[in-house]
């Protein structure tokens, strides 16, 4: 396990540095400078700014000193926001957009879990059908179109829940997590689902069934474990997802979390914002994968021993 | 030798036995039904559509739905039935463009890889384990910001995305293809490589193919109308179904039908293409549908 970890570790390294070199010359090729858009300077203001920056470097120069800031940890300032730097901006929106994240999974799992599981308990009935053809519903409905339809049915008509904000009225964190959520929830219901069906067919669970023990218990503690594979590893992948809808939910809902602030760069072309969160994102992703694959490997006896054969 | 009639009528059969599965399959024929309409009426939007693109009427302003406009009008007084006939247009056709830009990418990747194998797949597969772990929606985003929102940028970031899996699928299909035994009974008969890739490897890859291909439209047509909704995508005067939704969502307290129509039709198309995606698995991939 350890050697799994330090291997994924070092793999990591060229994708981070692949990452920041391409968004780095991507973001210097771009047709005009960070400050073009505003109304012309005077050229010793231009040239004072662009010192600032160290934008009157030779490009090579500038990729050496903002990797090396980057390893130690510093983003540098923001260009827009002129006396804060891209950590400060990052350190603001992130418990923000970590909270949101963290309802919306609770959200995900709790419904897509047991929907799955019950559509699984007895597949091509009701049962079944019920539960599935709302989970393609689910997926078929993207957040930027459930958000606006939640926010119109229970903030504007029924006026049961605030519709925009975070952590300021009580029960404003409800609809952006519902928002969030509800995707993942539908297709976790299939994975389970699939997974599910797919360990009731073997053999252990006829030894199970044929010691006489009740559904439930073979459910709970045989079944489940197995089952859940598929959403495990599809944890990982689910949390980049997440990264990318809160871009959707927190523009909808004025949050002020990373999604709208990554977007809002986007906007003003603030240049070395949206070079910082690309990489932390990044970084975050991997991290996630990683933990993901981990825990798949810990509920699953047969990848463990592949792990520990150091492959 | 060996005797093509018989591998024909094979090939035949098992066209027919999925296409068998698939009639009965409800949801997967509605889908197929919904998707071949909205073909149709895109194909044919410039001739069937009730107003011209352009055609604005500013004393008429926002209409609920009429008998003049079925779906009533926007705050310029267009037809939105119109808007969301073009929108499709262009939403359909980054669907289908990304989608096939991605499939040749993907299937020549995953073929090669396959087939050659050894050290050459290592390193291919390794290129795509990589770029599987970059965060791909936040590199468009980029794109898209730093060289203008360019619909052909578009078809080409989405396509970059999207071939990967299919590079995936493609070469576990091949892998395991090479080592079947009739693979080897067909060597062993004296048939050169491309007839065994010709004959044998293709059509036994097509049906996985298929089925991911109908699978990857609909995330396809997400992620455009996603970067519309942030307004990072299709720009005015072009139209997709993720902008008008994006507008839809400025005025839909007071006007809830310019959100819920052009919603109506993405979620639609979203749900046949999936159906039918699900169906085609079902009657094409055998080892998928055994549960």
């Amino acid at each position: 396990m350890l050697r799994f970890i330090i291997s994924r570790l070092l793999q990591a390294i060229p994708v981070l540095l692949v990452v920041i070199t391409v968004t780095f010359m991507l973001i210097h090729s771009a047709p005009g400078g960070p400050f073009s858009a505003e109304k012309a300077v005077p050229p010793e203001v231009a040239r004072a700014l662009e010192a600032q920056y160290n934008l009157d470097q030779p490009l090579w120069q500038q990729y050496i000193s903002y990797l090396s800031d980057v390893i130690q940890g510093d983003f540098g300032p923001s260009f827009k926001y002129s006396g804060r730097t891209v950590n400060e901006l990052i350190a603001a929106g992130l418990p923000v957009t970590a909270e949101l994240a963290l309802y919306a999974m609770l959200v995900a799992l709790v419904i897509g879990i047991s929907a799955g599981v019950f559509a699984a308990i007895r597949p091509n009935t009701l049962q079944d059908y019920i539960p599935m053809s709302a989970a393609m519903l689910g997926i078929c409905m993207p957040s930027f179109l459930l958000g606006p339809i939640l926010i119109l049915v229970f903030g504007i008509q029924l006026e049961w829940l605030p519709i925009s904000g975070w952590g300021d009225i009580p029960g404003d964190k409800i609809l952006p997590a519902l928002t969030l959520g509800t995707g993942y929830a539908a297709y976790i219901a299939r994975l389970s689902r699939g997974g599910m069906l797919e360990v009731l067919s073997q053999d252990y669970i006829r030894t199970a069934r044929a010691k006489g023990l009740s559904e439930r218990l073979i459910i709970c503690k045989h079944a489940l474990r197995g089952g859940l594979i598929p959403v495990i590893a599809f944890l990982g992948p689910a949390f980049a997802g997440l990264l990318g809808g809160s871009f959707v939910v927190e523009t909808i809902f004025q949050i002020p979390g990373l999604g709208r602030f990554y977007v809002t760069s986007a906007f003003n072309r603030d240049y070395t914002m949206i070079l910082g969160m690309t990489i932390f994102f990044a970084g975050l992703i991997i991290v996630f994968n990683l933990l993901s694959d981990m825990l798949a490997i810990w509920l699953n006896p047969k990848l463990r021993q592949q792990a520990r054969g150091g492959n | 030798m060996h005797s093509p009639s018989q591998t024909s009528q094979q090939r035949s059969s098992l066209w027919l036995d999925a296409w068998i599965k698939l009639r009965k399959n409800r949801m997967a024929l509605f889908g197929f039904a919904v998707l071949a309409t909205l073909c149709v009426v895109s194909l044919l939007t410039p001739w069937i559509a009730p107003y011209s693109y352009e055609e604005q009427d500013l004393m008429l302003g926002a209409t609920p739905p009429s008998a003049a406009h079925w779906l009533g009008t926007d705050i310029f007084g267009r037809d939105m039935l119109t808007r969301v006939m073009y929108g499709g247009r262009v939403s359909l056709m980054v669907g289908f463009i990304a989608t096939a830009v991605a499939l040749v990418i993907g299937i020549l990747w995953g073929a090669i890889a396959g087939f050659i194998g050894g050290r050459v797949d290592a390193i291919m597969m390794r290129i795509v384990d990589i770029m599987y772990a970059l965060p791909f929606m936040i590199f468009i985003v980029l794109l898209m910001v730093v060289f203008g929102r360019n619909i052909l940028l578009l078809f080409v970031a989405i396509g970059a995305v999207e071939w990967l899996t299919m590079a995936r699928i493609v070469r576990s299909q091949v892998m395991a293809l090479r080592k079947q035994e009739f693979i080897e009974a067909a060597y062993s008969m004296g048939l050169s490589r491309w007839a065994i890739i010709r004959r044998h490897i293709i059509p036994n890859t097509l049906g996985p193919v298929i089925v991911y291909t109908t699978l990857t439209i609909p995330s396809v047509m997400l992620l455009e109308a996603f970067l519309s909704f942030l307004g990072l995508g299709i720009q005015p005067p072009e139209s997709s179904w993720g902008l008008l939704i994006n507008y839809g969502v400025e005025t839909m307290e007071e006007y809830p039908w310019l959100l819920i129509f052009p919603g109506i039709t993405l979620s639609l198309t979203l749900f046949a293409l999936n159906f039918l995606g699900d169906g085609l698995r079902d009657a094409l991939d055998p080892r998928a549908s055994k549960d």
